[in-house]
């Protein structure tokens, strides 16, 4: 089940870093919304931190809230892994581990966790989510070989795939096509737009032709200076931002006009 | 490119007549140093041989003449700097063979020595009862089995946690730069200073100078722990972190994460690290005179009583064989035999540990 | 908690995230992980203090001490051991930092890492079975040599001789040990060799530079730390080896520089393997405070070591 998520106020920082200021948005259910921006504004980060990944990294924390399903998700008896099972991530380079087969990969959000779960239950798991991730054709004959042994757009969806296993209700995805050729992106691509039927979905991409194509809703970010925290300068429709901004700064940056 | 007005210095005609080089120049061909080496071998023979010789002797004065022939030979040819080189190259090559003469000899001896007793009697009886001929190292083979064993048993949890620790938790932490740095200490401890620890330990603890198996294994602990920490934090580093997050953004808790994924991801190259700090303390012998002593017949209890192991008894065997010297002296080459033939197969295990299991299709 | 385990043809909604809930794992793993790098802080505090401990009494003690007093009986020792690591260090290093060129610059690519481990396999003959290797084998290998030296070269100290007709000298008992740390600084100094970054090595070939040249300006200037540090930790091996010194050496306890002949000093490690088995009373004790002296040595020159690596910056 698709869910809303209410950002508000929210500082993150690495250390004594500030490297982003003071974002609030609204993420809508059911729909792709699209984070675009230049390099090193904190796209990666703000993504990070509505999953509490942020926090892995040491010194990394993070002032505000961001609610979903009226919790917020960073009050203090809020226990990070239980939010990470419930707003999955796609990362930039595709990861599968490397130690497990194809079914393995896909299963290990569930096998990790040391969920037991009947055989036949697993294979549907397996088998819907290979599905989901429009995969299922292409390896329903090597499920126990090694995930590696995949190209790189058939292990990024390897990688949707083992997102979407632990059933979450938020997928966030960090450049998710920057690794792969034109026709796996395009298959990631209608994938995402398949997805979003069932799923929150918000996506970091450089491409803007992608963002076009794929989201429902596009924010951009960018940074004052050199040094300074990024900010969301504006949020709106994607046809909106793209055609009619309201801010100069997105209407540059989409137009190519960015110094 | 400098830009300066005025005069630019020239270069004397000298030096640039050094500097040119024409593409070819008059160059030995490549059979030039085998050539060189088979006269010098010739040479050598002809001088050595009418006053009866030794293949060392040879060896030697050859090796000497091929780098005089080979230098005189290179520099009237080829010029200074060619010669420099083909010097070098005979002398980096002299080093690597120089370094196999000892191996050869050590394996040659300890193989054509140990052989007189690598039979069944060896493996099948120990010492219990034997004076003079016969008797095995059945009890000795079985004590290192126990005491390397017990060892591992012990370091293998903390040295792989203390990785797990300085790798996944501790960061830049005070503590944690002290760990690496006592880890690289210990790595320095002489063998017979851990023995010696171990043997004050148990003096405060039992009385004084119990011997058995237990403080064995303490004393080689000491020795062992650091190369597994070692061998197994490079490991945990090679993990890429994006199989961590991979794993975090699963909803999978750091624990399970670190067990999980990283360790099982490194597990080959933890294992070969493993096995080859059990090769290098299995043939210790220094703590084990100290802390286990020595027995004649096999001895299954790690806390009673004294224990043979390989190294000790080939020691004992060879400085006290009893009457005839001889059935001692044998039986200590063949326990170095047996100890030789143990620590490399252990190596050999370790080298094909980390080629046949380690995970495939590497980015 | 969430459901992830539900079978996907269900209703994917689930409940709401958990709070509260406190997750004993972690703790626990890190709690055991932190106690065992803990535990090797401590094991080595317990090292310190128990040899201290231990020794005390050989300070105190009204007792005979063996030959007098604690510093005649270590000081021999002492010099004897630092001695033998000194020979062992003289002879392997060159052949070392030789082997390493060898094998990074010089072998065939291919064969390159078959003689490496060649090499390594030094590494795994047991200190015990270089010890009789030593006393049979090259002791007797030694004695011509010996005889020569004394003959030709005996107006040098070192060579005065007379010769030892056993061949069981310092300076045997220094080759053995130069054999155990060869593999130990070779395989150190491969790994800097190979490091060397590669276009420094490109640059001098792009100069025109022979093989030799270019290992002269490119790879032993960056190489001569990681070098320097390799001996060093190949030195404090060399300090603390007992077996091959304690059954190569025939001992006499004296302070001389005379490397061939039958009067040798002994080593702190090899005296304390002969001597323990035995030892009783307040011996026991004085042996126990040499191997505190060892243990005092080693670390300072694996400490001087590892300063070098740092500050040099290159990895080993
Ligand atoms: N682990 C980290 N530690 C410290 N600072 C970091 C870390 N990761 C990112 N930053 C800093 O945070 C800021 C935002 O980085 P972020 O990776 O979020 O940018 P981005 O918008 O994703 O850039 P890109 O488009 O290149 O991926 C940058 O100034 C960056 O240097
Ligand atoms: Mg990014």
């Amino acid at each position: 089940m698709a869910k809303l998520i209410d950002v508000s106020d929210l500082n993150i920082y690495y250390g004594s870093f500030l490297a982003v200021e003071d974002v609030s948005m609204t993420i809508e259910p059911r729909a792709v919304t699209a984070l675009i921006g230049p390099s090193g504004c904190g796209k990666s980060t703000f993504l990070r931190s509505l999953n509490r990944m942020h926090e892995v990294i040491p010194d990394a924390r993070v002032e505000g809230k961001v609610v979903m399903d009226g919790q917020d998700l960073y009050d203090k008896d809020v226990d990070p892994v239980s939010v990470r099972q419930h707003i999955g991530m796609v990362f930039q380079r595709p990861n599968p581990f490397p130690t497990m087969s194809i079914y393995d990969n896909v299963a290990a959000g569930v096998r990790l966790n040391a969920k037991r779960m009947r055989k036949k239950d697993m294979d549907d798991l397996v088998e819907s989510s290979l599905r989901g991730a429009n995969l299922w054709n292409e390896v329903k004959d090597r499920l126990d070989k090694p995930g590696m042994g995949l190209s790189g757009g058939q292990q990024q969806r390897l990688c949707i795939a083992r997102a979407i296993a632990i059933r979450p209700s938020v997928l966030l995805m960090d450049e998710p096509c920057s690794a792969l050729d034109p026709i796996s992106t395009l298959a990631v691509e209608d994938l995402i737009a398949e997805l979003k039927n069932e799923y929150t979905i918000v996506i970091v991409t450089h491409n803007m032709q992608q963002a076009a194509r794929v989201s429902d809703q596009t924010g951009f970010f960018n940074l004052a200076a050199i040094g300074k925290p990024g900010r969301l300068i504006e949020l709106d429709s994607t046809s909106t931002i793209f055609s009619n901004p309201s801010q100069k700064a997105t209407e540059d940056y989409i137009s190519g006009r960015f110094g | 490119m400098t830009t300066t007005t005025g005069r630019t210095p020239q270069p004397s005609q000298d030096a640039l007549a050094a500097i040119e080089q024409p593409l070819s120049k008059a160059a030995l061909p490549r059979w030039a140093p085998w050539g060189v080496l088979a006269a010098a071998v010739v040479v050598a023979l002809a001088v050595l041989l009418p006053g009866g010789t030794s293949v060392a002797a040879v060896a030697v004065l050859a090796g000497l003449l091929h780098l005089l022939l080979i230098g005189v030979v290179s520099r009237v040819k080829e010029g200074g700097r060619k010669a420099a080189d083909r010097l070098v190259t005979a002398l980096v090559t002299m080093a690597f063979l120089i370094a196999m003469v000892p191996l050869v000899s050590v394996v040659w001896t300890v193989v054509s020595r140990g052989a007189a007793r690598f039979d069944a009697t060896f493996f099948t009886y120990s010492m219990q009862g034997i004076v003079g001929e016969g008797g095995g190292g059945l009890h000795a083979i079985w004590g290192t089995v126990i005491v390397t064993l017990l060892a591992t048993v012990i370091s293998v949890p903390i040295g792989l946690m203390t990785a797990v620790y300085l790798v996944e938790y501790g960061g830049k932490s005070a503590l944690s730069r002290a760990i690496t740095f006592l880890v690289d200490v210990m790595t320095g401890i002489p063998s017979i200073v851990a023995g010696l620890f171990v043997v004050a330990l148990f003096a405060l603890l039992v009385g004084p100078r119990p011997r058995i198996a237990l403080m064995g294994a303490i004393a080689l602990s000491v020795l062992m722990i650091p190369v597994v920490v070692r061998s197994t934090e490079e490991m945990l580093k090679l993990v890429p972190n994006d199989l961590r997050e991979a794993a975090y953004a699963l909803g999978v808790p750091k624990w399970r994460t670190i067990v999980k994924v990283v360790l099982r991801t490194s597990l080959s190259g933890i294992a070969t690290g493993v096995t080859l700090a059990v090769a290098r303390v299995a043939g210790e012998t220094a703590p084990l005179l100290l802390t286990v002593g020595l027995a004649t017949r096999t001895n299954f209890d790690p806390l009673v009583g004294q224990i043979a192991t390989l190294p000790v008894f080939a020691y004992y065997q060879y400085t006290q064989p009893g009457v005839p010297a001889q059935a001692g002296v044998d039986r200590a080459w063949t326990a170095a035999l047996v100890l030789i033939i143990l620590v490399m197969a252990l190596n050999l295990v370790a080298r094909l540990i980390s080629r046949y299991f380690s995970p495939k299709g590497g980015r | 908690m969430s459901t992830p385990t539900r079978a996907p043809e269900r209703d994917p909604g689930r409940g709401s995230i958990a709070t509260g809930a406190k997750r004993p794992g972690d703790g626990i793993f890190r709690g055991t992980a932190t106690a065992a790098g803990t535990l090797i802080l401590l094991t080595l505090a317990a090292v310190a203090a128990f040899l201290m401990w231990q020794s005390l009494p050989a300070f105190t003690t009204d007792d005979e001490i063996p030959r007098g007093s604690l510093t005649a009986y270590i000081g021999p020792l002492l010099f004897g051991t630092v001695l033998a690591a000194v020979i062992a260090l003289v002879v392997a290093t060159p052949v070392a930092v030789g082997i390493g060129l060898f094998i990074s610059h010089f072998a065939p690519r291919r064969a390159a890492q078959g003689l490496g481990y060649l090499v390594d396999l030094l590494a795994a003959v047991p200190s015990i079975v270089y010890g009789i290797w030593g006393a049979v084998v090259l002791s007797q290998a030694m004695l011509p040599i010996y005889g020569w030296l004394a003959d030709n070269l005996g107006f040098i100290p070192l060579f005065a001789g007379p010769a030892s007709a056993s061949g069981r000298t310092i300076f045997t008992a220094g080759l053995v040990l130069a054999v155990m740390v060869l593999p130990i600084i070779t395989a150190l100094a491969r790994d800097i060799f190979l490091q060397t970054p590669r276009l420094h090595e490109e640059a001098a070939l792009a100069l025109g530079a022979t093989r030799w040249e270019m290992i002269r300006y490119a790879v032993l200037p960056y190489a001569r730390s990681g070098v320097v540090s390799a001996a060093m930790l190949g030195l404090g091996r060399a300090l603390g080896e007992t077996m091959a010194v304690a059954l190569v050496l025939s001992v006499s306890n004296v302070v001389t520089f005379n490397l061939i002949s039958n009067t040798n000093p002994g080593t702190i490690a090899a005296n304390i393997a002969l001597q323990f088995p035995e030892a009783a009373g307040v011996e026991t004790n004085v042996l126990i405070a040499s191997g505190l002296a060892l243990f005092v040595i080693t670390f300072l020159v694996n400490f001087a070591a590892r300063w070098i690596v740092a500050r040099s910056g290159v990895k080993a």
